[in-house]
């Protein structure tokens, strides 16, 4: 599927510096899907996307985006992607209207062709009755909605969206949501990252970036059948005193506490591990009762991010 | 690649204009700037020294330190507002301020008068002020008393000043006032262009358009240059109207020239917004671009008298172009093509500027 693949990349690689922010990034991106980015902050997302849309010059390595070389052809590149910065990049002392106006401009679309798109985009995100109001006084989610409007005027054939939900409500993000399947529906690629777990999880396609590399990548789906470790989950009245004993259970490879309850990834060569581990605590005097959980994008996370721990 | 677009340039300059538009301060700043300094300077500086507040110590009490007195007061520098017993009171005036020029006459003066081997009294003068000392300096020349009429020894020179006959410092000021203002004015607003695009994170979105660095130069220019314009109108209309501004030489001369200085000063600006990492270090930058044009361009001080290398970076300036300009066409009636002198040296500032900041400002990040 290399010839239908929007984003290949290979060796990218990006320093500032002495300190490597991507790290041989070797990337496929599947044309007209939702892909995202997971990761934490500093983990490169920001800096990888900017060299796809051929913001930063990569310090080695070789990126391919809708076909085109990258940072060569950028500028050719520029008409058939759309950017969605971090941080809201509209002009805050313009009109809903007059910023969309002024991109479509920026663009070169006619001018009739210009009218008729904003006002399309003004019903399609719900911005009508705000056309007039200065960007700066949108709520997040407003702001959102027209940022993303923003970014699709010229109808672009590849969206990059870095973290474009973190300043915004759950409701405003579903709806967020909504427009990007509807966007990838049309045929339109859309890479987008995230901290969120359940962002991640509605992704076509997810790579996961740690300290600027890639971890793991696949389906979500598929990377849930493929984590290496069994997920028990144990409620107890010492959640504290469990999570810090489990830690040092050899057959433990992580434990985090969520509440009342402590979640561990354990080796599956562990033998009936909720009995073992209930065991083993209730020898340290803690009380706790043990179940088998489904496995979430977040161990696939932590597992992924350890197993690289270890390499280093 | 992609051609010039002049839509995009189109959706630039509105979209800086919009920016006017909602900010009031710079809005103000526009037409604040130079009516409030014209008005200030217009009035204020004045530069032929009047009424300086003066004492006078006779120590004479005679007849010839009575006149000597009344000359002094007659040629309107001075003010004789204080009258001291001793040389030593008269000291104390001066130290504390109350008054910038002592008059001491001797207890011989008449003596001193008639032998002429000494002068006749003594001036004390507050000599941190270079221009009360200057203006102190006309006193001594004054002819002694008793010498009137056509016994009085005639004067080597007769001055005569040309284009300003009654040496009123308005007409100076205020074409000079024209041309700090704009140097002022037009560099800030463009140097804060870019960078307070970059500070407010537009820039990121706006390099991943299709707008071209050329184009969003000329964009960001052209607002400005219109600013430029009315300024200078305001500026001019206030000096004909207040000050009797005499405009000798053809208007659409002078503004056609004008042209020159403004755009060459919007570059300047520009140049510094792509080198400025904030809209702070903008304003820095734009200030010590400012204070050496002020110093050297011929406004404070006679161009002629400075030594050769200030004169050569002086040429630099667009300032100093514009103020032989302004002088020219507007004091003593020149053509455009009498300045032709200095419109290339402007054009070559900007098609210098220009380049610079468009090769400085790339659309990247790195």
């Amino acid at each position: 599927m290399s010839e239908a693949a929007a984003i290949v990349t290979h060796g990218l690689t990006r320093r500032f510096g002495e300190r490597v922010a991507v790290d041989r990034l070797d990337l496929e991106i599947p044309r007209a899907r939702v892909s995202g980015f997971l990761g934490p902050n500093g983990c490169g997302k920001s800096t990888t996307m900017r060299m796809l849309c051929g913001l930063l010059t990569p310090s080695a390595g070789e990126a391919t985006v809708l076909g085109l070389s990258v940072p060569r052809d950028a500028e050719t590149l520029r008409r058939r992607l759309g950017y969605m910065t971090q941080r809201f990049s509209l002009y805050e002392d313009l009109s809903v209207r007059e910023n969309l106006e002024f991109l479509a401009a920026i663009h070169d679309l006619p001018r009739a062709a210009a009218r008729a798109r904003v006002d399309t985009l003004l019903a399609e995100f719900a911005l009508a009755p705000r056309a007039g109001q200065l960007a700066g006084t949108l709520s997040g989610g407003q702001r959102q909605r027209l940022a993303l409007a923003g970014a699709i005027l010229h109808e672009p054939e590849l969206l990059v969206l870095d973290e474009p939900t973190s300043a915004v409500d759950p409701q405003s993000r579903r709806d967020f949501w909504e427009a990007l399947f509807d966007l990838a529906e049309r045929g339109v690629t859309i890479l987008v990252s995230t901290h969120f777990m359940d962002e991640a999880e509605r992704c076509h396609e997810l790579a996961i970036l740690d300290r600027g590399r890639l971890v793991a990548a696949g389906k979500p789906q598929a990377l849930l059948a493929a984590l290496p470790d069994r997920v028990i989950e144990l409620d107890s009245e010492q959640p504290r005193a469990a999570r810090a004993r489990l830690e040092r259970e050899p057959a433990v490879r992580s434990a985090a506490q969520l509440g009342s309850r402590v979640r561990a990834l354990v080796d599956p060569a562990l033998a009936e591990p909720e009995r073992a581990l209930e065991g083993a605590l209730a020898a340290a005097g803690i009380l706790a009762r043990a179940r088998v959980a489904a496995p979430s994008l977040e161990d696939v996370f932590v597992a992924a991010t350890r197993s690289r721990e270890r390499e280093s | 690649m992609t051609r010039f677009s002049l839509r995009r340039v189109g959706a630039v300059a509105r979209k800086e204009l919009l920016h006017l538009r909602r900010d009031r301060v710079t809005g103000a700043m526009i037409a604040g700037i130079p009516l409030m300094m014209t008005l200030m300077f217009g009035y204020a500086i004045n530069q032929d020294i009047r009424h300086l507040r003066a004492g006078v110590a006779d120590l004479s009490g005679t007849q010839h330190g009575r006149w000597l007195a009344a000359d002094a007061q007659a040629t309107q520098v001075v003010d004789l507002v204080r009258h001291a017993g001793s040389a030593r009171e008269l000291e104390g005036m001066l130290a504390r301020g109350e008054i910038s020029v002592g008059l001491l006459i001797p207890p011989d003066v008449e003596q001193r008068l008639v032998r002429r081997d000494r002068p006749a009294a003594q001036l004390l003068v507050d000599g941190g002020d270079p221009i009360v000392l200057g203006a102190a300096r006309g006193l001594v020349s004054l002819p002694p008393p008793g010498w009137s009429g056509a016994r009085a020894p005639s004067p080597l020179f007769e001055l005569r000043a040309y284009y300003n006959p009654e040496r009123r410092s308005a007409v100076h000021i205020v074409p000079g006032i024209c041309g700090v203002i704009l140097a002022l004015t037009m560099v800030l607003f463009t140097a804060i262009a870019i960078v307070r695009e970059r500070e407010r994170g537009n820039l990121e979105l706006l390099i991943t358009t299709p707008v071209q660095s050329a184009e969003l130069m000329v964009g960001k220019i052209l607002p400005y240059v219109a600013i430029g314009y009315v300024q200078i109108s305001l500026i001019l209309g206030l000096g004909v109207l207040l000050f009797d501004l005499p405009v000798r030489g053809s208007l659409l001369d002078f503004y056609v020239a004008a042209g020159a200085f403004v755009v060459a000063s919007l570059t300047l600006g520009l140049l510094i917004s792509t080198l400025a990492a904030s809209q702070f270090q903008a304003f820095q930058m734009t200030f010590t671009s400012f204070l050496p044009q002020i110093m050297l361009s011929g406004y404070m001080f006679p161009f002629d008298g400075m030594p050769r290398p200030a004169q050569w970076l002086a040429e630099i300036f667009p300032l100093t172009h514009f103020l032989r300009i302004v002088r020219g066409i507007v004091l003593r009636g020149a053509t455009l093509a009498d300045v032709t002198p200095e419109l290339w040296p402007l054009g070559l500032f900007f098609a210098i500027t220009l380049a610079l900041a468009a090769l400085r400002f790339r659309k990247r990040l790195d």
